[in-house]
């Protein structure tokens, strides 16, 4: 065998079959997540401690939604906290008005959340780096006011009221804290296991294409337009679960989720966590929503120590947690790859 | 066959490509040559959809594309790779390759299956094996040397299995003996590919050694078509580019 032919078989037997098995691998590694976190009543009474997870399922679906925008399709939106309030807004009113089961109520929400997606995204995908980010914080803004004015409908600035209704369905009892816990579980895994497999899809390398040069991937065939406009739907549906999801834990919906404060926390999520993982993201949530809950039990500048926490991430690391350590763990195996050589 | 009617194209008051028509045989080899601000550069953006002329006919097996988008065009078999390399900086050389195999056979929109797809291996294969990218396959395309990345962008291009290949200045940037290396693979992959290849090359040495067709253009003007030894010999093409002392050298 050659050196090159030696190298070839090498590299191929890796690859050849290797895609059906990451597969495997990620939902194996999503069913032993699911059922870690559905067991954790079991061991614990802490009602603080499932509602964390809670409020971690709905930012983490939001803030991982948002990264296949930032760090997959390099689409630096500022807006994309207008889905989530979108979410958490027509599942709340639709439980409301119309008393349908929860699942249809879920369903007819994603339909509207794409509806809204595919327009807004129609008009902002065209636009580069710095005016996406600006039309795409307009939208975010006009959704918010629209919210705040319409207030027969939208309940203003006291959000929707009274409580969301919450039938039983399929012998599933959300008004049932436990129960709420483990859906809020079964959505974080789903959506995250259905966002691993876009992000691994030949359309996810699609997307990196586009983030590394657009220009490059038009000429090889690929409608730039169509597949930045479909991923701003995909990841505004995620964003929406999440919405749905702080609806169903609050029992309500606040102009808050559909305020631009939102899409900042997802970006510093993300800034946290780190863009070129896919579970960045979810290690940002964590993260932040810790920060949040032990700085303001000590101080009421919470906000400057927040602002500490970001500089020294953008400035000391120049990265997220997670993108940090997987480059030391490639720093390190290449050092022990050329020890070996 | 590749055939250039009438091509314009103006910026402003500025003729970059001025009436020009031209005919490229299947399965032939033509260096572009012109000296800077000839137009040559703007030529290759017509044909391939990176600017719209203002009018003419691009026709390839007599179907107009002038006009059309880079994706259409790309999809009709006109590739191209840029004076600067332009190539996927994070990815790896294979999925570049394989990425590339995937938008030629539509499945780059594909969500429910894993990358990469098993029908995209072997023409990513054989190019990687062409252009001598095979042994770096699993390297971060940033982390290559210039030349290995004017070769990736090369294949990007070649992967796709164009009719025509247009190259802008694949010897850009590299040092003379990097320079033959690479015009020998592209002769090369001109031999054993039988496919149309239209280049453009600064250094006439390379140019009059290699190329069968040598096209000359001089302010968005077609000053020159023919063999080598015709433009050599051309007086239009001595006065306006060679000057005399190429001339002096060839006599």
């Amino acid at each position: 065998m050659t050196e090159l032919e030696a190298g070839r078989a090498q590299a191929l037997t890796p690859v050849r079959g290797g895609a059906a098995l990451h597969r495997y691998r990620d939902v194996l590694i999503a069913l032993i997540a699911f059922a870690v976190l559905a067991s954790l009543p079991l061991f614990t009474g802490s009602k603080a401690l499932l509602d964390f997870v809670i409020r971690c399922s709905a930012y983490g679906l939001f803030a991982t939604s948002l990264n296949l925008l930032v760090g997959y399709t390099g689409l630096t939106s500022f807006g994309h906290g207008m889905f989530f309030g979108l979410g958490a807004y027509s599942f709340g009113l639709i439980m409301q008005k119309l008393g349908v089961p929860i699942p249809v109520a879920f369903v007819a929400t994603l339909a509207i959340t794409a509806m809204v997606a595919a327009i807004i995204g129609a008009i902002c995908v065209r636009l580069k780096e710095i005016y996406f980010a600006f039309v795409t914080l307009a939208f975010q803004m006009l959704i918010h006011s629209t919210i705040l004015s319409w207030a027969s409908f939208t309940g203003g600035d006291q959000g929707l009221r009274g409580g969301i209704p919450r039938p039983a369905f399929l012998g599933i009892d959300l008004a049932n804290h436990v129960h709420l816990y483990i859906a809020s579980c079964a959505l974080l895994i789903l959506g995250l296991l259905a966002m691993r497999q876009i992000a691994q899809s030949p359309f996810g390398y699609t997307l990196r294409m586009i983030r590394d040069n657009a220009a490059r991937a038009s000429f090889l065939g690929i409608d730039v337009w169509r597949a930045k406009l479909t991923v701003f739907v995909l990841a505004a549906l995620f964003a929406s679960m999440g919405g749905m999801v702080m609806a169903l834990f609050v029992s309500g919906a606040y102009p808050e989720f559909a305020y631009w404060t939102i899409s900042g926390e997802g970006i510093f999520i993300n800034m946290l966590g780190g863009v070129s993982t896919f579970l960045g993201p979810m290690v940002g949530t964590v993260l932040l929503l810790l920060l949040n809950d032990t700085v303001t039990r000590f101080t009421e500048y919470h906000g400057i120590v927040l602002g500490v926490v970001i500089l020294f991430f953008a400035l000391g690391l120049r990265k997220g947690l997670l993108d940090f350590v997987a480059e030391w763990f490639a720093r390190r195996r290449d050092a022990g790859e050329g020890r070996h050589a | 066959m590749l055939e250039i009617r009438n091509l314009a194209k103006s910026f402003g008051g500025v003729k970059a490509t001025n009436d020009v028509s031209l005919d490229f045989a299947d399965g032939s080899l033509t260096a572009v040559i012109g000296p800077n601000g000839a137009g040559k550069s703007t030529f290759f953006n017509l044909i391939t959809g990176a600017l719209r002329p203002d009018s003419g006919q691009v026709l390839l097996d007599g179907v107009d594309l002038a006009g059309l988008s880079p994706p259409e065009i790309v999809r009709h078999g006109i590739g191209r790779a840029f004076q600067v390399a332009s190539i996927f900086r994070s990815l790896t050389v294979q999925e570049t390759m394989l990425a590339a195999v995937s938008a030629d056979q539509r499945s780059s929109a594909v969500l429910h299956k894993r990358f990469p797809l098993a029908e995209t291996r072997d023409r990513a294969e054989h190019v990687m094996e062409l252009l001598g990218l095979a042994g770096k396959r699993n390297r971060i395309a940033a982390t290559l040397s210039h030349g290995d990345q004017k070769l990736l962008d090369i294949a990007l291009a070649l992967v796709l299995e164009p009719k025509v290949l247009l190259l802008d200045e694949p010897t850009a940037g590299m040092g003379p003996e990097e320079r033959w290396r690479m015009i020998d693979k592209v002769r090369e992959l001109w031999e054993t590919q039988k496919i149309t290849v239209v280049f453009i090359e600064h250094d006439m040495d390379i140019v009059f050694k290699i190329a069968p067709e040598i096209v000359v253009l001089c302010y968005g003007r077609i000053l020159a078509t023919g063999t080598p030894d015709e433009i050599r010999n051309n007086s239009a093409v001595i006065d306006a580019y060679l000057g005399t002392e190429h001339a002096g050298a060839a006599a």
